[in-house]
């Protein structure tokens, strides 16, 4: 049923894409709020339509390209950037199968046994676009920038990677499917409360937001590995970190909140799908919640922080979840 | 089976592409994205063989860690640029007998082995994480910690060399 797979890919981007551009209104009318301030509400009722005025003054923003830059990079490494972000929740379900008439489907676009570790060959990828786009503007500020971004990732990459494996013992499966399923009486975030919190942590530095976000830190680096960006290239950097807190958003709520396991959800598929939105809207929120608390903290602090304090909790949490396990003959 | 041949065609000639795209590129850069790419190229051919364990695993270790840290170290370095090609001097004959001997065991394989569609049947097999794991720590336990002991001795070594004396 190719149909089938184009309807729901594009299912899936659509609503990534409509909901990065609702993720920079959520953000600035929070980020308003929580500073006191009013926020957008100049395009549309509350602001609604300022996403669209935003993309609308992009579009026709002038496409800058550094002379000394090394043209062919320049150009795609915002592509290479956007790509991972768009296809890595593709293997997380949005709901149980929904059955219409005599048509009956699985609500997500791929049910692979291997889930989990897909997602961890997607965002060991997703650093190229970031690193390149640093190094091939041919400016001092966004090459550190993209350095940065590249140690940063990888450093947090393990913590993360080790996270991920709490709710696969658990679960017994890579796959998201079988790992949502298993949180049907109670959800991984209860059984795994370190597991979860290693998981927010290393994917806040993983997607570089606040606290952990000196690949782009503007008083130091000016805007990091975007400052040479400018117009729809410039977009594509801003869509790929907002698609990013999506991803992160839904992949965690699947993995620690139960995905789209509910009240109800049996009886009503779609329920599944209302379920996993409010869920990754509550993640959202905190992220931004959190950006508008914490400082950022030193690069220093960073890495001590990802080698010393993470990976070691996360290496002793998979170990006692493994004893445990094996004594409870789970 | 045709399509099957045809994708693997397609990629194969990709995977070639980019390996010798790697070798000529006087821009270390570029050089290293070519590396990445063959990589992800094996890494679907991987997956067409019905080993889709391997094929991710591939690529985050291959075409995520390792280059990732290639990049890396020759962005921070600033090697980017390599100096003009010095030619192959002395070591051409060594190049061609390579060559030369790789082509030949190639074409014997082809022809002893038989044709290629009966190579893709033989590798669909069962290989989901779940008998990999069981096969890694059952049959091959021993050379699996063998491995993994290897590896530890690399990582204390490399640091043991690379650690300055406090002055």
């Amino acid at each position: 049923m190719i149909w089938e797979w184009l309807i729901k890919s594009l299912v899936l981007i659509l609503s990534l894409t409509t909901g990065f551009a609702y993720v920079t209104l959520m953000e600035r009318v929070v980020l308003a709020r929580i500073q006191v301030r009013i926020g957008p509400n100049r395009a549309g009722p509350r602001g609604i339509l300022q996403p669209i005025a935003d993309a609308i003054k992009l579009i026709f923003k002038e496409e800058l390209i550094p002379t000394n830059a090394d043209k062919f990079m320049f150009i795609v490494a915002p592509v290479i950037t956007v790509i991972p972000a768009l296809v890595v929740s593709a293997v997380v379900p949005w709901g149980p199968t929904l059955t219409i008439g005599n048509f009956s489907t699985p609500m997500g676009l791929a049910d692979i046994n291997v889930g989990v570790l897909y997602i961890m060959a997607i965002t060991s990828i997703s650093v190229y676009g970031i690193t390149l786009a640093g190094w091939s503007s041919n400016n001092k500020y966004a090459t550190l920038g993209g350095l940065r971004a590249t140690a940063q990732m990888i450093s947090y990459e393990l913590a993360l990677g080790l996270a991920f494996v709490g709710p696969v013992m658990l679960a017994g499966s890579l796959s998201i499917n079988s790992i949502v399923e298993a949180q049907k009486t109670l959800p991984f975030i209860l059984l795994q409360p370190v597991a979860f919190v290693i998981y927010f942590t290393a994917s806040l530095a993983e997607i570089n937001r606040a606290p952990f976000d000196m690949p782009e830190a503007e008083q130091e680096l000016t805007a990091g590995y975007h400052v040479e960006y400018s117009g729809m290239k410039f977009a594509l950097f801003f869509m790929a970190e907002y698609i990013k807190m999506i991803t992160v958003a839904i992949i965690g709520s699947s993995l620690f909140l139960g995905g789209y396991q509910g009240p109800f959800v049996d009886q009503y598929p779609l329920l599944g799908f209302v379920y996993l939105f409010l869920k990754a809207f509550l993640w959202l929120f905190v992220i931004i919640w959190i950006r508008a608390t914490l400082p950022r903290i030193r690069y220093d602090r960073l890495m001590a922080l990802g080698w010393k304090v993470l990976f070691p909790i996360a290496l002793a949490n998979v170990l006692v979840t493994a004893v445990v396990l094996v004594l409870i003959g789970g | 089976m045709t399509i099957q041949i045809l994708v693997f065609l397609i990629l194969a000639a990709i995977a070639i592409g980019t390996a010798v795209g790697m070798l000529v590129s006087r821009n270390a850069i570029y050089a290293v994205l070519f590396l990445v790419s063959n990589f992800i190229t094996v890494a679907v051919l991987y997956l067409l063989l019905g080993a889709p364990f391997i094929s991710l695993a591939q690529v985050t270790v291959y075409a995520g860690a390792i280059m990732v840290l290639f990049l890396f170290v020759i962005m921070l370095l600033g090697g980017e640029k390599l100096p003009v090609a010095a030619g192959w001097g002395k070591q051409r004959w060594a190049i061609i007998g390579v060559a030369v001997v790789v082509l030949v065991e190639a074409g014997l394989l082809l022809v002893l082995k038989g044709d290629m569609s009966l190579m893709l049947i033989e590798s669909a097999m069962d290989a989901g994480p779940a008998s990999i794991g069981m096969t890694l720590f059952t049959k091959y336990a021993l050379p699996f910690e063998l491995t993994s002991v290897i590896l530890l001795s690399a990582l204390v070594g490399a640091i043991v060399l690379t650690k300055q004396d406090k002055p």
